[in-house]
């Protein structure tokens, strides 16, 4: 009796383990985040499995998330891959990594339709950062760093 | 008195030379500079060179960037329907080698072979002119009508509006700029955004 429980427990704690796979969403969800007044933060980072300077700040949004947990900040990472990238690319790529942050995939291929409404000075190149809060936000396009996305938190 | 005004006016232009700083880039309107650039035979190719084009489909694209190899095929088809119309593409790899070795001359050079690229494929080596066109992203599509030695820039953006299933596409904004310019029509949808890999710029 004693090892079946052990080993469902065990079992069960693999399956969180490797975490929930990404939601797939439509632009209205990211739209919804960028313009919330509930009085989160919300760390919003564009990103793919394939684009080298997006995956090379991944940690540091593991730590946004780790250090501010708690302070009204969400971090959530928004993935460009392609739709049919989810199975054989991006839910692998998370597996291997543990991001505690919440990752969705954004499937909105007419591009046109929406970046603007990310932000009008966004040329569209990934990787891309709003950090948005009561309906105001500031764009960071590129490779960003802690030190830049704190100075924006911690402005009055 | 001439003397004082003349060297003030020298001073004035002076300093408004130095504080010069490159274009942001080109706005649909704007006259297109032309360029010298390497090509993957090793010639030197200028948008003058094509003495009959009434114009040029520019695509600023690399080898390394999913967003540009899912297009690949859609550029080799855009030159194959419009070259002998006169709207030739000349594509212009743009990044830094450093940062993206896939992207380096010799890595153009083998994607040219393998794919049979119809098109000129040239390095901006100095990356002089992704900054002057204001090359945001790969792919970044600027369609320039020629009048002489003059080049206007008239349509900016995307090749369409479906990187991943071209199926699926409904607006082909290219074709259809370079379709209402070949028939003497302004064109509509002068510019649009793409998602698409940053430029590797040189970091010195």
């Amino acid at each position: 009796m004693k090892s079946f429980l052990l080993l469902s427990c065990l079992s069960l704690c693999s399956l969180f383990a490797f975490g929930q796979k990404p939601s797939i969403v439509k632009f209205p969800y990211v739209e919804s985040l960028l313009h919330s007044s509930n009085d989160t933060t919300y760390i919003i980072n564009f990103w793919a499995t394939w684009c080298k300077p997006c995956v090379k700040e991944l940690p540091l949004f593991n730590e946004l998330n780790k250090k501010y947990k708690g302070q009204k900040i969400k971090v959530i990472l928004v993935s460009l891959d392609f739709l049919k990238d989810y199975e054989t690319r991006l839910v692998p790529f998370l597996q291997n990594r543990n991001m505690e942050p919440e990752v969705v995939l954004l499937h909105e291929p007419d591009y046109n339709s929406w970046i603007d409404r990310v932000n009008p000075n966004w040329g569209g190149a990934i990787p891309a950062t709003v950090i948005a809060k009561n309906n105001s936000q500031s764009f960071l396009e590129g490779e960003t760093t802690l030190k830049e996305i704190e100075n924006i938190l911690l402005k009055p | 008195m001439k003397t004082i005004a003349l060297s003030l006016l020298l001073c004035i232009s002076m300093l408004t030379l130095s504080s010069f700083s490159p274009p942001a880039g080109y706005k649909v309107g704007d006259k297109a500079r032309d360029f010298k650039l390497k090509n993957v035979d090793g010639k030197m190719v200028s948008l003058s060179d094509y003495k009959s084009a009434k114009g040029f489909i520019v695509i600023f694209t690399c080898n390394h960037c999913p967003f540009s190899k899912a297009y690949e095929d859609r550029i080799i088809a855009l030159h194959n329907k419009y070259a002998s119309q006169g709207f030739p593409v000349v594509a212009i790899n743009p990044n830094d080698e450093k940062a993206e070795p896939e992207d380096s001359f010799e890595g153009m050079v083998k994607r040219a072979k393998e794919k049979k690229f119809p098109f000129a494929y040239l390095h901006d080596q100095t990356q002089a002119y992704a900054r002057m066109y204001g090359a945001a992203r790969t792919p970044h599509v600027f369609v320039l009508s020629r009048k002489d030695k003059e080049f206007t820039v008239e349509y900016i953006g995307a090749i369409d509006d479906n990187t991943d299933d071209e199926s699926a596409v409904t607006k082909r904004y290219v074709e259809d700029a370079v379709d209402q310019l070949l028939g003497g029509k302004t064109v509509t949808t002068a510019f649009t955004k793409a998602i698409g890999c940053t430029i590797k710029w040189r970091k010195e």
